[in-house]
Order: structure tokens, then sequence, then C-alpha cells
């Protein structure tokens, strides 16, 4: 697209690593065999997954305009850059941060790509990338040069490889770290990219690090392996290592990491992930992509025998000599400040105040503090990147970093420049106030770019955002510091498990259309990174959510014990009182005057997952499947309460009969007279909406059939508790799908 | 000196009456009914960034948007595909496009005349570093060309060009003419260009 795509090689020829060159060099090279027809469109789809080139919405080649689907008329014609995706369509560039360092270069870099290729925004992940949205895929290479000019790989930012090495952003500045994780992870990035044992994964692979156990900013408990530093003393001598978990993670279903070594020294570091590497491509699932990431293995072999798998492969490795070489520069590693440690002001204005209070953290070393700069949901302008530039050249050594909250921070800011610091950001718009409050809400891009995306995650993050922060310095402390966080799907790349409050996005049908919703999902663990996950409670109509937090927040601010957190407080007052709390927001009262209902968060669109069927009678014709739906979400319901009661076995059962009785309300569309037995349900329902793919979810295809399918052949097996939390979590997955797919009756879903 | 990817933003006249919020329904409606000769896909919503791109109708070969950037709202027409023609012909095509769509806002009955050109200012820019490097060079070879073209788009009357300053921001100029256009002024202008 851009007239000086061709220009880029000869221009930044001697600047960029020869390695990184020639991967762009190839990369252009496949760009031109696809659009000639000699590279199959499958293969072209991954490989430039594993260049961070990502689909975005309406790739397809089509948009529901809020009355009817609209083809869209790409200039390329057929051509397609991957199943279903035109060539033409905009689409995301995701960026790799190891650990999220950036220097006040590489900030200009970002600031000149997202003016020139995309819609002048950039944008911080939950996993500390960059983003740019709406790139053309002919640009990517001229953007991928530039960005490898300062440094910067956009190398297996997506696809089914080792995705960006996080880390806790305050690393080598916290006062409660082990010791500065920031080396090790850099290395760890370092030696795995590109790496031969890591080309043949069935999905991703996710590493994170912290310096300690019980802050947030690692979230090594939802990785596909987290580290968490440690120290012991082993005859008298100080040893740091890592406490190494395995098979975290969030996605439809959420799985703890379970612990793989309680302490696996510096040097066993690069040569276990390998090994893990390897067992994973060796072992791990690949034609069904919603059991391939590595906590099915986990779960599917025992933590034991995976363990006994890895130290094996780890003892035929051959030696190389990188997995130590790295070890002499981690331990002289050291950051440092740009002026002399400083006293904090005793006074400043009321903006000043406010915004030190939450956007401020004192550093380990005395007299520096880390500065967060609290970005409106991960988005951040091509001027205030230069400014922001500017401004970590003026206070510090360009000490910066991306956050998994999807923020900056500013390392090493001497106590006494913090005044003329908040100064400077406000100059930049970037002063905002309320860092990992209530207000910092978290987001993925759900409906707004995501393909996946189901309702406007982005549009709600909004609205809430700006809703609270009117009064947010009015809100009760305790209320002030909970975490929001929104998906706009199931698949959780906003991360709402371990939210205090979260949210995803689901649909269902209100008098006969589509209506946006949010399932809510209480209680989930921010600190202990990412300690536990939260439950969900029910779906609620997206424009209705603003009052599920203003509830929630007031029932908290008024009825919570003494230093009582969310996740007591919700756990204390139970499902029940929650679901009394909140049900009549479920099913607003119809009024024919209000479509609001019926649009999401800033689309004014009428929304729809696709076309509307036909001849629906508005809501006053209820069907039997909308009565089975409706047992279903009552029996997963009861399902928790059993799990929270300790009783695993009864929780199980009752997911299952869930489950089933979904199944049942949709066989019934077509054979009005099926039994009531579960097996023939099963049955049915395979012929009918599985092998006819009447089921299958656009993007996730039969993924939560297979839910129904294995909990029937595990039917008959005695459940644990986290056997029942997951298929707790299953069924809710499983209803949903059997809403999405009676939505869609009528109209086939090829996939 | 090849000048691709023009930009040009039409500053508004009651910066503070502008809400952006109604513009998405606007922009939506645009898409549908396909409203400019480019294709146009989607809208971004910008408004919760501080001195930012507003709402963008995000095209395939040109995106427009109400951009707040520099705190300085404006309708800006941002070229994205290459055109081929002379330099002057690209700099008309993107000045006409912004005053097209920024005429249509300006009749647009859900804005409620809450959106109009100032009538004097606008600003130019290349988003290209590579064709149009921010630099002395780029600036004396275009002089000429921006002259050209400024003196047709204002009919002969006085403006004055100010050059932006910072070096890492795209080439660009701030114009300001000494009387006042309607959009309507500026494309009749630009069609008696075209016409000669």
């Amino acid at each position: 697209m851009k007239a000086s795509n061709s220009l880029w090689q000869k221009e930044l020829a001697g600047k960029i690593p020869e390695a990184l060159g020639r991967e762009v060099d190839i990369f252009e090279t496949e760009i031109a065999l696809r659009k000639q027809g000699k590279l199959e469109e499958r293969l072209f789809a991954e490989t430039r997954l594993r260049r961070g080139v990502y689909g975005q919405r309406y790739d397809n080649g089509q948009r529901h305009n809020g009355k009817a689907v609209q083809e869209i008329a790409y200039p390329s014609g057929e051509l397609t850059k991957g199943p279903h995706t035109m060539w033409d369509a905009p689409g995301m560039q995701r960026i790799k941060i190891p650990a999220g360092g950036l220097n006040a270069t590489q900030l200009e870099t970002l600031a000149e790509l997202a003016e020139e290729y995309s819609d002048g925004i950039a944008h911080v992940t939950t996993r500390q990338d960059f983003q740019l949205h709406y790139v053309h895929i002919e640009d990517t290479p001229s953007v991928m040069r530039r960005l490898a000019a300062a440094g910067i790989t956009t190398r297996e930012a997506c696809g089914n490889s080792v995705r960006n090495v996080t880390a806790c952003p305050y690393a080598g500045v916290c006062p409660d770290e082990v010791f500065d994780v920031t080396p090790f992870a850099r290395s760890l990035s370092k030696f795995l990219l590109g790496h031969p044992d890591c080309q043949n994964f069935g999905r991703k692979f996710k590493h994170a690090f912290s310096g300690c156990a019980q802050h947030a900013c690692g979230l090594t408990s939802m990785h596909d392996m987290g580290l968490i530093a440690v120290q012991r003393s082993e005859h008298g001598e100080r040893k740091t290592g890592f406490e190494t978990y395995v098979g975290g993670g969030l996605g439809a279903v959420p799985y703890q990491a379970k612990l793989f070594d309680p302490f696996l020294p510096p040097e066993e570091l690069l040569p276990v992930a390998q090994a893990i590497a390897r067992v994973f491509a060796k072992y791990g699932e690949k034609k069904n992509r919603s059991r391939a990431r590595i906590k099915f293995l986990i779960q599917d072999l025992g933590i034991e025998k995976f363990r006994e798998l890895v130290w094996e492969e780890r003892k035929s490795l051959p030696p190389d000599p990188r997995w130590t070489e790295y070890l002499e520069g981690a331990a002289e590693f050291k950051e440092s400040p740009l002026k002399p440690a400083g006293e904090r002001p005793l006074l400043g204005s009321s903006d000043f105040q406010r915004w030190a209070k939450t956007n401020i953290r004192r550093q380990k070393q005395a007299g520096y503090s880390v500065a967060t700069i609290a970005l409106p949901l991960g988005d951040i302008t091509a001027n205030q990147l230069r400014a922001l530039a500017d401004i970590a050249r003026r206070f510090t050594k360009e000490t910066i970093r991306t956050t998994v909250e999807q923020n900056i921070v500013l390392r090493w800011i001497s106590d006494s420049d913090l005044a003329q610091l908040h100064q400077a950001l406000q100059g930049a718009g970037l002063a905002d106030p309320g860092a990992e409050t209530i207000v910092d809400i978290v987001t993925c891009p759900g409906t707004d770019t995501c393909k996946l995306g189901i309702s406007s995650s982005r549009g709600l993050a909004a609205e809430l955002r700006k809703t609270l922060a009117e009064k947010n310095f009015q809100l009760d402390e305790a209320v002030q510091s909970l975490h929001i966080k929104i998906s706009g799907c199931f698949n959780s790349c906003g991360q709402h498990h371990v939210a205090d409050l979260g949210f995803y996005g689901v649909s269902r049908k209100m008098a006969g259309y589509a209506v946006p919703h949010f399932q809510v999902v209480l209680g989930g663990e921010w600190t202990h990174n990412g300690g536990s996950y939260g439950m969900p409670v029910m779906a609620i109509p997206s424009k209705r959510i603003p009052e599920v937090v203003r509830r929630l927040a007031d029932r908290y601010a008024t009825g919570r014990k003494d230093g009582e957190e969310f996740k007591e407080f919700i756990k204390r007052i139970g499902k029940v009182e929650l679901k009394g709390l909140l049900e009549d927001l479920a099913r607003p009262a119809a009024d024919p005057a209000d479509r609001s209902i019926f649009t999401d968060w800033g689309d004014p669109r009428e929304y729809s997952l696709e076309d509307l069927g036909v001849g629906e009678c508005a809501g006053e014709v209820i069907s039997a499947a909308d009565f089975d739906l409706a047992g279903a979400e009552r029996e997963v319901f009861e399902a928790q309460l059993a799990w929270e009661k300790g009783q695993a076995e009864q929780a199980g059962k009752l997911a299952y009969e869930a489950m089933v009785h979904a199944a049942r309300g949709l066989v019934k569309l077509e054979d009005p007279n099926v039994s009531e037995d579960s097996d023939q349900i099963v049955g049915e329902f395979r012929i009918r909406f599985y092998d006819t793919q009447k089921f299958f979810d656009p993007f996730a295809g039969g993924k939560f059939a297979h839910y129904l399918f294995a909990a029937q052949q595990r039917n008959q097996q005695p459940h644990t508790a986290d056997s029942a939390r997951y298929l707790i979590d299953e069924a809710h997955l499983f209803i949903e799908a059997a809403h999405s797919c009676y939505q869609r009756m009528g109209k086939p879903v090829s996939v | 000196m090849e000048l691709q990817h023009v930009n040009v933003k039409l500053l508004v006249s009651k910066p503070e009456e502008v809400a952006l919020e109604p513009l998405i329904p606007v922009f939506h409606g645009w898409i549908q009914e396909q409203v400019f000769e480019e294709l146009l896909l989607d809208v971004a919503d910008y408004r919760h960034v501080h001195a930012g791109p507003g709402v963008v109708l995000v095209g395939h070969q040109a995106n427009y948007s109400v951009d707040n950037t520099d705190e300085r709202m404006g309708v800006r027409y941002n070229r994205k595909a290459a055109l081929n023609g002379s330099n002057q012909d690209r700099l008309c095509q993107a000045m006409r496009a912004a005053a097209v769509a920024c005429q249509r806002l300006e009749k647009e009955p859900r804005l409620k005349g809450t959106l109009g050109f100032n009538g004097r200012e606008m600003e130019l820019f290349i988003n290209d570093r590579l064709l149009a490097p921010h630099d002395d060079a780029t600036r004396e070879a275009l002089r000429a060309e921006f002259e050209g073209f400024f003196e047709k788009l204002f009919g002969g009357s006085e403006y004055s060009l100010s050059y932006v300053s910072d070096r890492r921001r795209p080439f660009g100029v701030s114009v300001k003419s000494s009387r006042v256009f309607a959009t309507a002024d500026l494309l009749a202008n630009l069609m008696a260009n075209l016409d000669s």
C-alpha cells in the first residue's frame, strides 16, 4: 500500500541485524509467492502469524451494517492471506517487547509506525506487547524492517510458537523481590526465539517471570511456564533459583499452573525450558486445537509423569554453551539512574497529590520511584509516544517498561523530580491518576477489531472508565482498589478470570433478537501472580453492566467486614445472594420504546452475530429450547453452589446434567419427542448437531461439543475438586455455545 | 520529489462545541451507503485518548476522521493508497476529499450544525518519512510545490505557512489564509484549478 515499501530494504541496509533482515526478506518473498498463487493459503497464514501478522474483524469480506450483511469489495478480489481471510483486509501487527523493556528510540519508532501504517494509535496488550491495527499485509515487511533497525522483532509474536516472554515491570526496583528477573527473561526470550525445538507446537506457549510470590505483576500462575525468583541457603551460602510452574493458562477453561520444580537453578533455566518445549512438541495434541495447549497435556499425563518426561528429555539434550554463557552478564545486569536520589515533595497541587497516591510506587533504592502512566484502554498516540520518549530521556536513562495492565512505567525517577515529572506528563495528556485502581480497566480489543469478539469489551471499558473516573476519589477506599478486567469472548485475552470483577462477552436472545451480554465472573485473585480464578455468576445485557458494577461496589462498600478482600467477600455472601442482587438486570422489562439494549457500547448498529431469522415474533413465543437452556443454566448454577460447599461429586454430576439439558433443548428443535435418557440425547446431539456441524462455532469449530462428549465418557468416574471445577467451566461454555447455535438455527455455519 | 500519502486537516470553527459521539452513527451510515469513492470499512473510536485521532472512519484507500491531534480539532483526510498523477494532482485530491467530507459533516442533521470549517486554518502533511523526510532539503524542494498549490486554493489571497518544527513528526505545514473561505469556495477553487 505504501509507495515507499520497495525502498526501505535499501534504506536500512546495514542497520538491521543480519538474521532479522533475512527473516523479513524471506517473508517478503512469501508475500510475493502468495500473490502469485504459488504458496498455499494455510501455509501462508501460519507463516505470517509467526511474524506477528494477525487477522482482524471483517477480514472474511463481509460486515453486518446493522441491517444486513454487506459484502466488502476489496480491490484484490478473491486473493486471500489465509482461509476466509481476504488479502486487502486490514490486519493487526503484534510487536514483541521481551519483559516489556523499551528505550526512547523504540518509542519514537513505534510512533512513526503508528502514524504511517496504522491509525495513529499504538496499543499495549495484556502480555506487554504492542499492537498496531488496520495494517495492510503488504506494508508489514516495511514495518518489520523499521522495527528491526530499532532492535525489535515481531517474530513469533503470534502463531504456534513461543510468545513474548513477560516479566514483572518492577523487576530490579521492587522492594519485595528476591532478585531481578529481567536478565533471565531476556535471555530465555533470546534463546527460544526461532529455536528449532519450538517450531512444532500444536499451539502457542507463554512464559512469565516474577520476582516474588505475593504480588500480581508476573501472573505466573496463568502461564504455560511460570518462574518465580526464590533463594535458599546451602551450606551457609545464598543460592538463587526459580520456583517453576507449568500448565497454567486462561482461555475458555482456566487452569492454575502446577509446581514443576521448587528450585530450578539459573544454569538449568534454559535447558529445562528447552526440554519442556521438546516434550510439548513431542506429546502435545496437534489435531484438536481446543486440547492442544500444554495445560491439557499435563492434565492428561499428570504432573509427575510430565516431570519425568521432561527430566528424561533434559538428560538427552546435547550440551549448548548458550545455557550458561548469559549467566555472567545476568549477574552484572544493573540499571542505573540519570539523576541523584532525592526526597519526595511534601506539598503539591491536588492533581499531583491524587496522581502520586495511585501512580507512584517507591523503589527499593532509597530516593527513587516508579511512575505509572495509566493508558486508557492501553492506547497511546504517536505524539504521546514521542513526548514520553522526551520525558524518559529527561528524567531517566530510558528505563521504560510496559505492564500486563496495559500501562507503561518509568523507573528510576528521582523523588525530587516527581512534581516536574507530573507536570511533564500532564503536558502530554499522560498524567491520568488511578493506576491499578477500579478505573484502570484492562480489556482486550473485543468487537472493535478482533474477529472472535462477541461483545464490545473496549466500548464497555470506556463507558465504565468514564463513569467511575468521575467519582473515583469519592469511592470507598476498598472499592477504589478493585480490579475490573473485560474480555470480548470466552478466550480470556482480557484476563477476566483474575479480576475482582471480570466480564466476558456472550450473546443471548431476547424478544427474538440477539442482545450483547457479558458473563459476570466474580472474585478472581489478581495478587499472588493471579492466584485463583473467579466463578461465573450470570450473563447480563451489556448495557446493564455499569449498574452491575455500581450494585456490587455498593454492596461491598457497605457489607464487607474489616479488611475483608473482595474475593473473600464474594465467597462469604455466596452465589445465591449475588444472583438475587443482579437477577432483575438479566431480564430487564421489555420497553418497546427503548432499543438501546439491542446495541453494544460505542456501536450504534443493531447487534448481530449474523443475519437475524425472518419472521421471529418479538418475544411472545417461548420455545422448548428456551426452557431447556434456562434449565441448563439453573443446573450449572446449582453445580457451582455444590462445588463451593465442597461437594465435588455432586457438582460434577450437576454440571454434566446441565450440558445434557442444553443439548436436549437443541435436539428438541428437530425432534420434539427426544428421549430423556442422557446417552441417547448425547447420541442424537452428535448426529444432528455435531456431525452436521450445525453446532460449530464459526471460529472454535466443534470445540464445545467435545466438552460434552468428553464429559459423557468420564461420567462414571469420581470427581475431584479440580475435575468438577473444570467441568463447571466447560458446562458454562457449552451452554453459551448452545445459545449461539440456537440463534444461528436456520443459517448453516461453515468452518 | 514524489508526494504520496498526502494528509489534509481542516480545522473546525468551534472545537469546544464538537461532540465526537454523534459522529459514530454518522460514519457507520457512510459505510452503509459507501458514500465516497474509497472503500469504507470500519469505525475506530478513540474518544478516550487525550488529543488523539478522535473518531476514525477507516477505509481501504484512505481514512477520514474528526481528529483532535495537538488539541486542534479538524476534519482529516489521510490518503493511504498511492495515487498516479503529478504532485499537484495528489495535493488537490487530498484537499478535495477533506473538503467534501467536511461539507458533508457541516450539512449532517445529526450534528446540528456544531461542526464546520473555520474558514482559515488547515494542516497539510506527507505521511511517509522516506518519500518526504522531515529536513531542510524537503522543505526547499517542496516550497514551490506548496506555494503553487495554496495560490490556487486561495484564489490568490494571501496566506501564511508555518512548518512543523519537531523533525520527528511527518513533514508538514500549518496554513492560515488571510480571508475566510467556505468549504464550497475551496472546492470551487480546486475545480477551477482542474479545469485550467
